[in-house]
């Protein structure tokens, strides 16, 4: 069972939480012009590494605020956690994917 | 290659006068070989029966199966081993009935008994909408030709007496879908009997042996390297479910799957209670009764990546908390053991089998929760992929480019809870 840093809450129990998967994936722009593979790359490729990953976490039965979350996906550890729209923290600089 | 002696019961027989000692081994351990015609990476039931049906449907025996493990140690040793083919749409019914139709015969094909018992596998209505969305996938299923049945309460109730059938419980039960022929089989046996089948036909498997980099030049594969040095290959089949995104990073394109834990668990084993597999997407748990008496139940995913092949508590306690809903009598078993597996989730619960972007390296991968069912069809359809490099009529549909064409097969109410 994880123990996750809400950064609004503190630590809380994850059955509170829910996980939205990837984060930092950005809606393309110019929306008009892009190519079937393109929308396929937004829509449904998604990086899945064995190592450090950024995700997004919801306080569900809490504040109920999306936040950022790096997490091992070898070993669970939570290295880190970050508001919504702020950068990966700079600690983490070149870690995302590599093994933890 | 020496003919392996045939399984009966007179080699029973006469290995039981030398107390069991001199059974022949079931397949060699060879030293990887510089050069294979295929090889196929992931040694667990789809890729052993992939260089199975290779040999034995096309005649391409230099072939190496590798396995970074160990035979029957990952999702092939962990799944909850039940067998059916009740899917919704014309691709993925005609896929799993074909794998149905196979494990029908599978037993004596690989002269290994691979213990399937079609046993009836149940999918329960808690709610009249629940009822309705099960009749029109049944009504589905049948216009493809495949057995499938829905039961009101009172045919249930003759057919499973032990479910709880209260009106006041919390999810009171309405019906079910019921296939006949779905049903279970024994997970290692599977791996073992086809290893052994594809051993005798002149597969090398080749454990302890980890891929780590493809060899690709001119957009087209060579070969991989592995903890056992390079292996050159025209044509490489990987096979390797939670680890399919690891592999295809390292053959430098992306797939749509997430690796998510699922967890499963049995129970002490009891005298003959459950003749059946219940399963129901309300109060998502399955269960059946193995024939050693154990239960076997499997629970959801857990909703964040992983590869650590274990979950949180927290998605095992929902499992007893549904079972107990459904089966109030087994409130006082103890459980044995819990495990996890890392299964590769597509977006739309159904799998990738074709070819990539790089020329003479396929995949089958994203069979999610319920890859287990489909063994023999998934070699037998990517045997024939490898074989004549373009895919088979079966799993023409099931290509990694539906994603960019629009060709979702969204199995979500048929494969979403019910593995």
């Amino acid at each position: 069972m994880l123990l996750i840093p809400c950064p609004f809450c503190g630590p809380r129990d994850e059955s509170e939480f829910a996980c939205g998967g990837e984060a930092h994936i950005a809606r393309p722009t110019g929306t008009d012009r892009l190519s079937d593979a393109e929308w396929a790359d937004y829509l449904f490729m998604r990086k899945n590494p064995k190592g450090v990953h950024l995700e997004r976490w919801v306080h569900r039965l809490g504040c109920r605020r999306w936040f950022n979350l790096a997490r091992s996906t070898v070993s669970h550890e939570i290295l880190a956690v970050y508001k919504m729209g702020d950068p990966p923290p700079a600690s983490l600089a070149g870690e995302e994917g590599k093994r933890a | 290659m020496p003919a392996k002696t045939r399984y009966s019961i007179f080699s029973l027989v006469r290995n039981a006068i030398s107390y069991h000692e001199n059974w022949e081994e079931a397949w060699r351990s060879p030293e990887p070989r510089p050069e294979y015609d295929v090889v196929i990476v992931g040694g667990g039931g789809h890729g052993l029966a992939t260089a199975y049906y290779l040999a034995k449907e096309h005649g391409i025996t230099n072939v190496a199966v590798l396995e970074k493990g160990w035979i029957g140690g990952g999702n092939t040793g962990r799944n909850t081993t039940i067998v059916r083919s009740n899917y919704l749409w014309d691709e993925s019914a005609h896929l799993y009935e074909h794998a149905l139709k196979l494990w029908e015969g599978l037993s004596q094909d690989l002269n290994f008994n691979v213990m399937f018992s079609q046993r009836g596998v149940l999918n329960l209505a808690h709610s009249p909408h629940e009822m309705r969305g099960l009749a029109r996938r049944v009504y589905a299923i049948q216009l493809n030709g495949i057995d499938s049945e829905l039961l009101n309460l009172e045919q249930l109730k003759a057919y499973c007496p032990l479910l709880n059938y209260s009106p006041h419980a919390r999810y009171p039960i309405y019906g079910a879908a019921l296939q006949r022929r779905g049903g279970t089989a024994r997970h290692d046996a599977v791996a073992w009997g086809y290893a052994r089948g594809a051993d005798a036909r002149g597969v090398d498997i080749i454990q302890n042996c980890e891929v780590t980099g493809f060899q690709i030049s001119n957009g087209k594969v060579n070969g991989v390297e592995t903890t056992r040095g390079t292996i050159r290959a025209g044509k490489v089949g990987v096979v390797a479910a939670g680890h399919s995104s690891v592999l295809a990073d390292l053959a430098g394109f992306r797939l749509p799957i997430q690796s998510h834990p699922l967890q499963a668990a049995v129970s002490e084993p009891v005298k003959p209670i459950l003749d059946t597999v219940v399963m129901s997407g309300a109060v998502h748990v399955y269960v059946s009764q193995s024939d050693k008496g154990e239960l076997v139940l499997g629970a959801g995913i857990d909703s964040y990546n992983s590869y650590a092949q274990r979950g949180s508590p927290k998605v095992v306690e929902d499992m007893f908390g549904a079972l107990i809903e459904l089966f109030p009598i087994f409130s006082r078993l103890k459980i044995l053991r819990t495990w996890g597996g890392i299964v590769d989730v597509c977006p739309d619960d159904s799998p990738i089998i074709g070819k990539t972007p790089v020329e003479g390296l396929y995949f089958n991968c994203g069979w999610g929760t319920g890859g287990f069912k489909a063994t023999p069809g998934s070699g037998w359809v990517f045997a024939h992929t490898i074989a004549n490099d373009r895919p088979h009529p079966l799993n023409e549909h099931f290509a990694l480019e539906r994603f960019s064409g629009g060709h979702i097969i969204d199995e979500h109410g048929a494969a979403g809870v019910a593995h």
